[in-house]
């Protein structure tokens, strides 16, 4: 047993983390936020160069040939700098989808222009308010060609390509869509947090091409959801040990009643207890970053435990940050609120927690396999 | 990173195995749980325990990470752990060296003289003699520095007078490892000094406490002009805190490698047995979610301590990251008691053994864990260690600090 990464792999998440720092400040973050950008193009370029966005994928199709084990880390970074880019959605979801289930045909046309970031993917999933029960799906696949209406999609106004969830018959299948054909028309919506962009996407008989198995669609959802579901929860422990390490420094420099403020007990408590959800959710990590990395069957449980635990730390550290700082966090001009936002925005856009425990409990009872 | 055990993990735990199920019973997973704070019933189980314990070290199988001059093994962690995991499969007589193997022989091993180690390190490997702690006292839990029982020369000895409190198994122990006041004037960690104590003495008398679950696992034990020998001081004069510090950082590691229960799995069979609105709780959605919490910080919580033990095995000194276990471990499994007697309705409330399902367990867990989120560093003192620790905040104001320890306030209670 050994649950450590290794000195290579640490390597990888060092240098990601140099990388941000130097061309990824909040400022980035906010300047997304407060503009009509949907994502930042600088950025998005830069991580191209660095390989990053093909990090996982085999160097045959123009990645950079490392494992699930370096991206986690890469995807931790992310979310400590808030990186205003649709990373989750073309890297987690739509490489992860073509990786796994496209031919050999898709893979050679879309893995390499993913990889170099000359496309944005995305996955076209949800269809309204609630969570999504994935058998309940209503956009129709028929004759190569998709009809029906996807909201939200995350970065679906500006994606080339997206991965889509539709009703093929009695079943279900995933698709593969070119945004950029005929019959498709997107609508941006107003973002929840306006760093990452969301879309109403609206499909017409717009040419499709089945991914995958057909009728197989929503098992290989599941499938496609439980590992994005690891690279996003450590997105999200990235971003809650940066909100935990700017709140630290922000009450340890105030001062109140004589004292800096971060030396009461009500606040030192929170912070421990803030810390302690950190470590939860990232063990819970490990154990989905190995099954990830493996291929075991224990991953089904030990998505769902990185996807609740990284959930909660980051919304309730979110929520903790913008209270520790007192009336200034509740401005528009700290970056309290930037934290705040992307918080909700993770913990929902691949369906909510409370969705995710019911699927644990579903199957725990199924595998029978427990604690 | 890897989950699994290596080939040779394998094949130690192959052999732990199989020496246990050659001479042990394997526990019948359907017996209610045992308090680690419960007392041997009678002689025969004090007896029981001490011939198990012999029958290890002479096989080879006591204090597996001690140097093998001090009766130990010389194997590293992992293998400890496996044993340890493996051990727990059976139905073995209770274990009252916990404190002894985890804490106070690490500590003669640090700071004793060779007479010292040569007297009593074996002895205690191989459990003819069982050892207590004599930390805490009345007005000296948290704050343990502030204790008051002293220690004064008298020639070659020392006359000890004072109380102590929470000590597990001193009315059973033939020895105990004392922190005593050898100078009130000096400020109060400075004043301390460090002893090994026969508690068959003249003038001590252990009285065991009744817990809130009608065990008496602790004791109070009081001294009354006690002699001690010079020859059996551990450390020296006023340098007590520092050795009790060893002890302490060890007490953690002690704690925090116990491995994870099959509470969570236990709670799945009260989920699936009882019933709300008509059906089966575990239908219920919301009980459902409660379930997913509880396996979610289980899991973390299991993995956090490997990972720890992975940082140890590569060499790094146990750090303050450790208090999570505890420090949401504790009132984590409290809250999981609390749950299962939730759904067990009215019967939840009934330690009739047969009435109340699963022969009481979870009221027995119910009333021990409280004393969990106490021993061994309040919940309070953890979130301290890691704010102050951890996250490098800043320490608590200590109106305490510089001032002679006679000149310290004292409250009326304790």
């Amino acid at each position: 047993m050994n649950l450590e990464f290794s000195d290579d792999q640490k390597f990888i998440q060092k240098s990601a983390r140099e990388y941000l720092d130097a061309n990824c400040g909040l400022e980035v973050c906010r300047g997304v936020l407060e503009s009509d950008a949907s994502y930042s193009d600088n950025l998005w370029k830069g991580l191209a160069e660095m390989g990053w966005l093909g990090a996982a994928v085999p160097e045959s199709y123009g990645g950079s040939g490392m494992g699930q084990l370096e991206l986690v880390l890469i995807a931790q970074e992310m979310g400590r700098a808030l990186a205003p880019v649709p990373f989750a959605s073309s890297v987690y979801l739509a490489t992860e989808a073509i990786l796994l289930y496209g031919s050999e045909d898709q893979k050679k046309r879309w893995l390499p222009r993913l990889a170099k970031g000359d496309a944005i993917g995305t996955f076209a999933l949800h269809e309204g308010v609630g969570d999504l029960e994935l058998g309940e799906t209503t956009l129709r696949f028929d004759g190569g060609a998709v009809t029906g209406v996807k909201l939200p999609v995350l970065d679906g106004d500006v994606a080339s390509l997206a991965i889509v969830l539709a009703r093929d018959g009695a079943a279900h299948s995933l698709c593969l869509v070119d945004l950029a054909g005929a019959g498709v028309t997107r609508t941006k919506l107003a973002s929840f947090d306006p760093s990452r962009s969301q879309a109403k996407i609206a499909f017409a008989g717009a040419k499709a091409e089945l991914l995958g198995q057909s009728g197989q669609g929503v098992a290989q959802t599941e499938r496609v959801l439980d590992r994005a579901a690891v690279l996003m929860g450590f997105e999200q422990i990235g971003s809650s040990e940066r909100a935990l390490d700017i709140t630290r420094d922000y009450t340890m420099s105030r001062y109140a009643f004589g004292r800096a403020v971060a030396s009461f007990q009500s606040i030192k408590h929170r912070m421990a207890d803030w810390y302690g959800r950190n470590q939860i959710a990232l063990s819970n990590g490990y154990w989905a970053a190995w099954a990830l990395s493996t291929g075991s069957p224990e991953l089904g449980l030990a998505a769902c435990n990185v996807r609740v635990a990284a959930s909660e730390a980051f919304l309730i550290g979110s929520q903790e940050m913008v209270q520790m700082h007192g009336g200034v966090g509740f401005t528009w001009e700290f970056d309290c609120h930037l934290f705040y936002r992307r918080a909700q925005l993770l913990s929902l856009a691949l369906g909510s927690p409370s969705a995710w425990r019911e699927k644990l409990v579903r199957r725990i009872e199924h595998t029978n396999q427990a604690a | 990173m890897d989950f699994e055990d290596t080939p040779e993990e394998i094949a130690f735990r192959g052999r732990c195995r199989a020496w246990l199920e050659a001479n042990a019973k394997p526990l019948d997973p359907s017996a209610s749980a045992r308090s680690a704070l419960s007392e041997p019933e009678d002689l025969d189980s004090l007896a029981g325990a001490k011939a198990w314990q012999a029958k290890k070290f002479d096989e080879g199988w006591a204090v597996l990470t001690w140097p093998k001059e001090f009766g130990g093994q010389g194997l590293g962690r992992m293998e400890a752990i496996i044993w340890g995991q493996e051990e727990a499969k059976f139905d073995l007589p209770a274990n009252l060296y916990i404190i002894g193997h985890g804490m106070l022989g690490p500590t003669i091993m640090a700071h004793g003289t060779e007479e010292q180690k040569e007297r009593f390190v074996r002895d205690m490997a191989r459990g003819s003699e069982i050892w207590c702690q004599l930390f805490s006292e009345p007005s000296a839990g948290s704050d343990l520095a502030g204790l008051r029982t002293s220690a004064v020369r008298d020639g070659d000895d020392w006359i000890i007078n004072g109380q102590k409190i929470w000590s597990t198994g001193a009315q059973w122990s033939d020895w105990g490892m004392i922190v005593t006041r050898t100078d009130p004037n000096a400020p109060k960690h400075a004043g301390l000094t460090y002893f090994i104590l026969d508690m068959r003495s003249p003038g001590v008398e252990a009285r065991p406490i009744k817990q809130i679950n009608g065990a008496s696992g602790f004791n109070e034990v009081f001294f009354t002009d006690v002699r001690v020998s010079d020859k059996n001081r551990l450390g020296a004069v006023g340098e007590g805190w520092k050795v009790a510090l060893t002890t302490l950082m060890n007490e953690r590691v002690a704690i925090g490698a116990g491995s994870g229960s099959g509470a969570f799995r236990k709670l799945l069979d009260v989920a699936r047995v009882s019933r709300r609105n008509g059906r089966p709780a575990i239908e219920d959605a919301g009980v459902r979610q409660k379930l997913a919490d509880f396996f979610i910080t289980s899991k973390g919580l299991q993995y956090t301590g490997y990972r720890t033990l992975s940082a140890l095995l590569r060499g790094t000194t146990p750090g303050p990251e450790g208090s999570i276990g505890k420090a949401v471990g504790a009132p984590m499994t409290q809250q999981m008691a609390a749950f299962a007697m939730e759904l067990q309705g009215p019967t939840g409330a009934l330690v009739e053994e047969s009435v109340v399902p699963e022969d009481g367990f979870w009221q027995e867990l119910y009333l021990g864990t409280p004393g969990m989120r106490i021993a061994g560093g309040t919940d309070e003192i953890l979130r301290n260690i890691i704010a102050e620790r951890v996250l490098g905040l800043p320490p608590e104001i200590r109106v305490d600090k510089g001032v002679a320890f006679r000149d310290i306030p004292t409250g009326s209670a304790g």
